[in-house]
């Protein structure tokens, strides 16, 4: 097996070495294919699908988890791969809150996304979890890109406080039979909040500020109740 | 947890827990059912209980509870009435099944699923040749209009019927005719002869013959089984553990011709399965049977217990020094999805039925990572028929490209439902006919072929041939083999409604298109059945969600969730309009 593998990605030779995704490969060339779930530095489940291609096969694949192969011609923006980006952002669009999602944002812009297509249907509307001092819970925000649940798990904390409530659309983020995070074996390490792409997951402090609060108040309202040090 | 802990006694739970310890994930599903079975439902106190035993994190198992229909983290009554809300039932009256159930449980309302009612609706129950049925607790009921009628609740105690037809049958030989609780019945009518006839080969040789009876799997995808077997084998050093896995999940609405075969011939399936594991050097294998098909759990359950009693499972099978194998039959949750091989493969391993990215595939990455070999149930019951009467006569029946018999569901408006055992080639006109035609003469609307996910078709393709290659050329997948036939008094966007209704029920929720726009093809399609038109511009969305959902979901769930949709679209262009 040669360790380079050659293919065309729009029309452009590429040459990777074998095991490389057609995203990496993609990105070589200066061809940025968009993504939504993907983050560099967690396992890639292609749950998105934002990145789907073509490569001549019956369906799109996901770029971010499919590997290059020799003579493979990839198309990031036929036809059909721009018009069901654009039918999956709306879909995402009408069903969550993407006020804080500014990569998002920017991909509706551009593949012209018609954010009130379909406005008529039924959104993902959870109320907010408040329940400790750290971080608010906002699952009508949530895209169910799977990053929190996968670093509060094996890709990288090991603390397992997270998993998924229903299915389908119903799906949500969620916690053993709804358990408040302090009840959980959540243990605060923060790093759920930091991959989340659209501000489900937020800081207490940063929310308080936004709600227009002073950065004192802020301190207070945010602190742990059993934080007597700085009582 | 709550009040519940004080209301529980967690005592039976404690000596069940004794007989999974030092088990691990994979002994999760069978764990929480039998746990379940204790309680009617799943406490939080119960999953710590069991969250200690096989040391899975509470989140993991909650995750697993929430993904699966048949498992409850609330309380709800113990025998649950589940009634099929899918087309074929829906046509023969089911709304009005479940209204009479209601009023005489005195139930106050009737809520999809997770309710504290004794009634469910449900996903299709691969009853539907005794539509309009359900499932009572774990007694399979069917023909509930006229059942209902003048007789209240409960029912007697009689069991349903086979409904098999067929001019020779080969694959469904021994069904009503031979005792599936008795493995030496089975001996007595041909049983175990096929095993015999393949251990007089080399596995490699074997693998031959089975390339050569030209059986493409039967659950939908069409892949030629010795060469499924070819790449297990073949997948690592003979010294590695490799698995073969019989999927008998079938849950395609319109499907139920493998509930029949295990239902009715369960030593075949296990037969089958031991031929297959020597083919490509398996000691392990698995029947994974849908949560909904008790009674084939049990009978599959009962032959395992019996082959292995009789010598034809565990260690130097008939004889034959180092052929070691053996079968675990497990049982799902409720969830269409867990059809697809590798949601099925999470599910055994204790997880939420999600589908995993393909490649890597289940011949080299499997159930746990290992090299697998999964076949549907009628795909082994096929080779097994046609091992056992020999290739030359199984490929004289049928055509040259689709040798042999197969099997097709029949079911909706034609006077006989039922699984009718055919020669490849038959026509869908002379299928019907067959079936005893419609019901009051009445004309042919539309037939959906495959399930489903399948496509709806006209009466204009009457003629077309039932093989892989006639379909191939016509565009219709024949998929699973289920012929749902609606006479024109249908109202074909209730229909298309309820299809829709469906995937959005079984989506998992894993990828976007498939968990968003099942949701939104089935508003889009809800308006229609009210308002009988839609806008021009709900046209194009669906349209667009089709193709999105088609292109770029990741299993083949999301991928046809918008078949029938955009057949119904092209062949009936009025048909909201």
């Amino acid at each position: 097996m040669g360790d380079e593998v050659r293919l065309k990605i729009d029309g452009h030779d590429v040459s990777v070495p074998h095991g490389t995704s057609i995203l990496e490969a993609a990105a070589k060339l200066g061809i940025k294919i968009p993504v939504v779930c993907y983050h560099p530095h967690l396992s890639a489940n292609g749950v998105c699908r934002i990145c789907a291609v073509d490569v001549g096969w019956r369906v799109q694949v996901a770029a971010c988890v499919t590997t290059c192969s020799d003579g493979m011609e990839v198309r990031t923006n036929s036809d059909d791969v721009t018009r069901a980006r654009r039918t999956n952002l709306e879909m995402l669009a009408s069903t969550v809150n993407l006020e804080d999602a500014p990569d998002i944002q920017t991909l509706l812009e551009k593949y012209q996304a018609d954010r009130t297509r379909f406005s008529a249907g039924q959104k993902r509307e959870v109320p907010v979890f408040d329940d400790n001092p750290f971080f608010l819970r906002d699952y009508s925000q949530c895209i169910n890109c799977w990053r929190c649940v996968q670093v509060c798990a094996e890709d990288a904390q090991y603390a397992f406080a997270l998993t998924f409530n229903g299915r389908g659309f119903e799906t949500t983020i969620g916690t053993f039979m709804g358990q408040g995070m302090t009840d959980t074996t959540c243990v605060f390490c923060g790093q759920c909040v930091g991959v989340c792409p659209t501000g489900a997951l937020k800081p207490k402090r940063q929310s308080l500020l936004e709600m227009g609060k002073s950065p004192d108040e802020a301190m207070k309202l945010a602190r742990p109740k059993n934080d007597r040090k700085r009582a | 947890m709550t009040e519940e802990s004080s209301t529980i006694d967690l005592q039976p739970l404690h000596l069940l827990a004794e007989s999974y310890r030092g088990r691990s994930r994979d002994a999760l599903m069978p764990f929480l059912q039998d746990a379940q079975a204790l309680y009617g439902w799943l406490p939080g106190e119960a999953q710590k209980t069991v969250a200690e035993t096989l040391r899975v994190p509470l989140a993991d198992i909650h995750g697993v509870i929430e993904f699966y229909s048949m498992l409850y983290n609330r309380p709800t009554s113990k025998e649950i009435i589940r009634v099929c809300n899918d087309p074929v039932c829906q046509l023969a009256g089911a709304e009005a099944v479940i209204e009479k159930i209601s009023e005489q449980l005195g139930a106050s309302g009737i809520h999809i699923e997770r309710s504290q009612s004794n009634v469910e609706r449900v996903s299709c129950l691969g009853l539907c040749e005794h539509a309009p049925a359900a499932l009572f607790g774990e007694d399979a009921k069917g023909d509930l209009s006229s059942a209902l009628a003048d007789n209240h609740l409960p029912l007697d105690a009689s069991s349903l019927p086979s409904k098999v037809y067929g001019d020779r049958l080969l694959i469904l030989d021994r069904v009503g005719k031979v005792n599936p609780r008795s493995l030496v019945e089975y001996l007595e009518s041909d049983g175990y002869t096929a095993l015999h006839k393949a251990l007089d080969h080399e596995p490699s040789d074997l693998i031959d013959l089975v390339n050569q009876t030209g059986i493409l799997g039967r659950g939908g995808a069409m892949f030629p089984v010795g060469r499924k077997w070819i790449f297990t084998r073949d997948a690592t050093s003979a010294t590695q553990e490799r698995y073969i896995l019989v999927n008998g999940d079938e849950s395609e609405p319109g499907a139920f011709k493998d509930r029949v075969i295990m239902e009715d011939d369960p030593f075949a399936i296990i037969e089958a399965a031991t031929i297959g594991a020597y083919a490509i050097g398996a000691k392990k294998g698995w029947i994974f049977v849908r949560g909904e098909y008790p009674l084939a759990y049990r009978r599959l359950a009962n032959a395992a217990d019996k082959a292995r009693e009789g010598g034809y499972l565990g260690d130097d099978i008939l004889g034959v020094k180092g052929f070691n194998f053996d079968i675990e039959i497990r049982r799902g949750a409720g969830a269409y999805i867990c059809g697809e091989e590798t949601a099925l493969f999470e599910a055994i391993e204790g997880k939420r039925g999600f589908p995993r990215k393909k490649p890597p595939f289940p011949v080299t990455h499997g159930l746990f990572q290992r090299p697998t070999a999964v076949n549907n149930v009628e795909t082994l019951a096929a080779l097994l028929a046609a091992i056992k009467i020999g290739v030359e006569k199984w490929r004289a029946i049928g055509t040259e490209q689709s040798p042999g018999t197969k099997l097709f569901c029949m079911s909706g408006h034609v006077e006989r439902p039922g699984v009718y055992e055919m020669p490849f080639g038959i026509t869908i006109r002379e299928m019907i006919k067959r079936a005893g035609g419609l019901p009051n003469g009445a004309e042919i609307k539309a037939i959906l072929v495959g399930g489903a996910a399948g496509v709806f078709i006209g009466p204009d393709k009457l003629d077309m041939q039932l093989t892989y290659e006639h379909s191939r050329q016509y565009g219709v997948p024949l998929g699973s083999g289920a012929l749902m036939v609606f006479d024109d008094s249908v109202d074909l966007r209730q229909v298309v409604f309820q299809i829709s209704r469906f995937f959005s029920h079984e989506s998992c929720g894993k990828c976007f298109p498939c968990q968003l726009g099942t949701q939104r093809q089935m508003e889009i399609l809800e308006r229609g059945v009210g308002r009988k038109t839609l806008a021009a511009e709900d046209l194009v969305a669906l349209e667009d969600i089709g193709m999105a959902m088609t292109q770029t979901s990741l299993c083949g769930l999301g991928q046809t969730a918008a078949s029938a949709t955009l057949s119904a679209l092209e062949l009936w262009p009025d048909l909201y309009r």
